[in-house]
């Protein structure tokens, strides 16, 4: 049981990473083990780099601190040999990093140099996705990371309630589409037809940072966009080729859509109006966002609805 | 005129006054609640704000009136999409609530009579055995799963699997339900004013469903079923008791008998058959 919520504005920015934070923290109930956001700043010619260097349980004891300060000199160092100009790299963490970089090149290759260094695992690449996850519930992540005083146009969440792996940033959401820049998914429900997309997948050049069937969800799209489909038909691809019971949220740089099976099992709550749209597992993550009593209604099997920034 | 119910004491040991959600260390929700301050009786009836109270404060606030107090008719003030509100109410009384709440409100009920004037979440009256719960707007999915009896009248749509389980009573739906409603349905009636999704009374054994609109597919054994009095009669005294206006014509659709050899009757009923 996890709990997923996602909202847009269409009519400019907003405090997105505090509405989220107020949106899963009303869902605690689904997932108090991690808590993750995939936000959208506003855009601009910097490629910005979330990264992790360390599980943040592991990120303590004997000379890790020196461990950790050698591989992110390793990163910066990667960086500057692969052609990009490091603006900024930040931590609020020690072991979570925030880079900036003007880069032009193949962010296939990009990710899969950085990730070669000993225990980094690229969260998200692109001109304006963050991808930001940690340990704990909405609040505590949101104050480690300072996501109060984010400011952007869209984004999603999820709360995770670990049943069947473990409590570390690799299983928690959302999920980059790795290696296409910009795209998340956060997903609630069960995928069974996993092993067979992964294999498909990965014969295609793609890797997998977890054993998580949520992250099927963000490269399969990715991969249709990749050849030129919109996000919304990739999404209705999706209804027939994934197995299982499962609603998901997907970001783009200007979209967010969402997506329910045939069987309609997974539980979505949708409110919408010209400036806002949001979607939650509950209706009560929906009244945290918007203080007041509103039309909501529980999308039907097979839909899927795309909404543009 | 309400008089306040300030100083009535906690029925739980409390551990100081709350608002909003608080949680263990295990994340659960509210491991103790102190009896809310602000509620206002008048005579029979009485009347409470549960913006700023937690799930366990509302609902004993509301056992502690209904049982303890004598109060027969209950107004609850914005419950604020709250889950789990007024279960397991098993004696006749009036519960009003002004605005939406959440999942699983008026589960295991027995006699109240309920109007929400508001939508709820997944699972509204679910386990319902007698009574009357009246949404004034739309109702997300398992809407009157595993009831036995009483009237649940959602007046806007429905999600997937509505009436899922039903043993008894009536589902009226004036919009449209989703996917697997009436999905192993034992007995009772569904009366849905709108159109249905796939899989309409997919498994079930008994009961019928009533469809006024388009039906998207048929489950596997539900078959349209032939019309008589007993089903003009009751879907008429339905809309009347309710307020519903005329009934649109509806297409009736029952078990195959195909699939389940399942006669439908109480063990007290199979006891004189037999």
């Amino acid at each position: 049981m996890c709990g997923i919520a996602g909202v847009i504005h269409r009519d400019g920015t907003a405090d997105v990473g505090a509405e989220l934070t107020a949106m899963l923290q009303s869902m605690k109930h689904r997932g108090p083990d991690s808590t993750g956001y995939a936000v959208y700043g506003p855009a601009d010619d910097l490629v910005v780099i979330r990264f992790v260097l360390a599980e943040p349980n592991k990120s303590t004891g004997f000379g890790m601190e020196e461990r950790l300060e050698r591989n992110r000199a390793e990163v910066e160092s990667r960086l500057a040999k692969i052609g990009a100009e490091v603006a900024t790299v930040t931590s609020d963490t020690g072991y979570a990093f925030r880079a900036t970089i003007r880069y032009g090149g193949d962010l296939k290759a990009l990710a899969d140099y950085l990730e070669d260094v000993p225990g980094c695992e690229v969260l998200s690449l692109g001109s304006s996705l963050e991808i930001i996850k940690d340990l704990g519930d909405a609040e505590t992540v949101s104050g480690q990371y300072d996501l109060g005083s984010f400011r952007g146009t869209h984004g999603i969440g999820h709360v995770r309630m670990a049943t069947e792996s473990e409590v570390d940033l690799a299983s928690a959401h959302p999920y980059w589409a790795y290696p296409f820049a910009d795209v998340a998914v956060v997903h609630n429900g069960q995928l069974t037809n996993y092993h067979q997309w992964r294999r498909r997948l990965e014969q295609h050049g793609h890797r997998f940072q977890s054993e998580c069937d949520s992250e099927i969800i963000a490269v399969y799209l990715a991969e249709y966009m990749a050849r030129g489909l919109s996000l919304e038909t990739a999404m209705k691809h999706s209804l027939d080729d994934l197995d299982g019971v499962f609603t998901y949220v997907c970001v783009t740089g200007n979209e967010l859509g969402i997506a329910k099976d045939e069987m309609a099992a997974k539980p979505l709550v949708l409110f919408e109006s010209d400036p806002l749209v949001a979607v939650a597992t509950e209706e009560v993550a929906i009244r945290s966002l918007v203080k007041r009593e509103v039309e909501t209604r529980d999308p039907y099997e097979r839909e899927v609805l795309v909404w543009q920034v | 005129m309400f008089a306040s119910l300030q100083g009535k004491g906690a029925l739980m040991p409390g551990s100081g006054s709350r608002s909003g959600v608080s949680y263990d260390a295990r994340g659960l929700v509210e491991p103790h609640a102190d009896m809310p301050d602000n509620i206002e009786v008048d005579g029979g009836r009485a009347r409470f704000d549960a913006a700023d109270l937690t799930i366990r404060q509302i609902n004993m606030a509301l056992r502690k009136l209904i049982y303890n107090d004598g109060v027969g008719d209950v107004t609850v003030l914005n419950p604020s999409s709250k889950h789990s509100l007024a279960v397991g109410i098993l004696k006749r009384c009036r519960i009003h609530f002004e605005g939406s709440p959440g999942w699983f409100a008026c589960g295991l009920i027995d006699g109240p009579e309920v109007t929400i004037n508001g939508r709820v979440g997944w699972s509204v009256a679910e386990n319902m055995m007698s009574g009357v719960v009246t949404i004034e707007r739309s109702a997300g999915s398992l809407t009157g799963a595993a009831i036995r009896g009483g009237d649940l009248i959602v007046k806007g749509d429905v999600g997937a699997r509505t009436g899922i389980d039903q043993k008894g009573g009536t589902i009226i739906v004036t919009g449209d339900v989703g996917i697997n409603t009436g999905f192993m349905m034992q007995r009772g009636r569904q009366i849905i004013c709108g159109n249905a999704g796939m899989n309409l009374g997919d498994s079930m054994y008994d009961g019928a469903i009533y469809v006024a609109g388009k039906v998207r597919s048929l489950g596997v054994d539900c078959v349209p079923g032939d019309w008589n009095d007993a089903d003009t009669e009751l879907i008429e005294r339905k809309f009347r008791i309710h307020g519903l206006g005329d009934p649109p014509e509806f297409q009736k659709f029952v078990c195959g008998k195909q699939l389940h050899n399942y006669d439908a009757l109480e063990p007290s009923e199979r006891k004189l058959v037999i």
